[in-house]
């Protein structure tokens, strides 16, 4: 029954965003972490999201093939006080950027929205669908 | 045979509920992609793939050969009419993603809800069939 399957395809992708979500608040927590577990500043992550085949043919879920580590140079800050600074009394800062992150947050949360109404949309059909006939 | 009369009196907007649910299913697809590259929107033909369901059903997609004028026409049955859809088109593109992604949010929701009215205005209507029947049925 194909309305069932709009279940897996939205919870797919209701999945996939919220990592989405989950890569933004750990890039926003860190973005002041300049240094991790290997001694180097935070690297800001992104999620790469693909389309999955699911048990209708012509219909695609969605999941996160991988998340990826931006490799751009992180910003570099003047602060001969830190306890990081190099010789010259500079320190290397995460390359998280702020602004980047809240608008991939909004994206991702609206993304989640349109799926859990689309969801709610498929159960109210399938619950209209029960009462055929009942008068 | 009344039960064929009854199945076919339903069958029509049995059809019709089976590719509205279908393409739901492919709209939600679109809509759960709406971020993926390189994802192209798809949707299909309604009323052509309605058309050749109808035709199906009719008996029209289903000619048998008779050697003797007592055998019957061939029927063709729901499981013939209950294939796949066909092969769903690509929407076409308005204004492009870099990413490659075609999915416009605003076309998909559009049609997301016009499809589920439609929808449950066939299921108004098969109900409706079915107070017919029953009032026709009980002669009261």
């Amino acid at each position: 029954m194909s309305l069932f399957n709009v279940f897996n395809i939205s919870g797919s992708a209701m999945s996939a965003q919220s990592q989405r979500l989950n890569t933004v608040a750990s890039n926003l927590a860190n973005a002041d972490s300049a240094t991790s577990a290997n001694g180097k500043p935070y690297k800001a992550k992104q999620v790469v999201f693909s389309a999955i085949p699911t048990q209708s043919p012509t219909a695609q879920g969605v999941k996160v093939q991988e998340v990826i580590e931006d490799n751009s140079p992180g910003k570099v800050i003047y602060d001969p006080k830190h306890p990081l600074a190099d010789d010259k009394g500079y320190v290397t800062m995460p390359n998280v950027n702020v602004t980047e992150e809240m608008v991939n947050m909004i994206s991702a949360s609206r993304a989640y929205q349109n799926n859990v109404e689309t969801m709610n949309a498929a159960k109210s059909m399938l619950l209209k669908t029960l009462t055929i006939g009942q008068g | 045979m009344i039960l064929n009369k009854l199945d076919s009196a339903l069958g029509f907007h049995q059809d019709a509920l089976r590719i509205r649910a279908q393409r739901q299913e492919v709209i939600a697809a679109n809509i759960a992609n709406a971020d993926t590259p390189h994802y192209k929107a798809r949707d299909f033909d309604f009323k052509a793939t309605m058309q050749q369901a109808t035709k199906q059903a009719s008996g029209g997609g289903l000619s048998t050969i008779k050697t003797s004028d007592n055998h019957l026409d061939g029927v063709a049955t729901n499981n013939a009419s209950s294939a796949g859809p066909g092969e769903p088109l690509f929407r076409p593109v308005i204004q492009g993603n870099l990413d490659g992604n075609t999915v416009d949010m605003d076309v998909e929701r559009n049609a997301f809800t016009d499809n589920a009215i439609r929808y449950e205005a066939s299921l108004l209507m098969i109900n409706g069939q079915i107070k017919k029947m029953l009032t026709a049925i009980q002669g009261q």
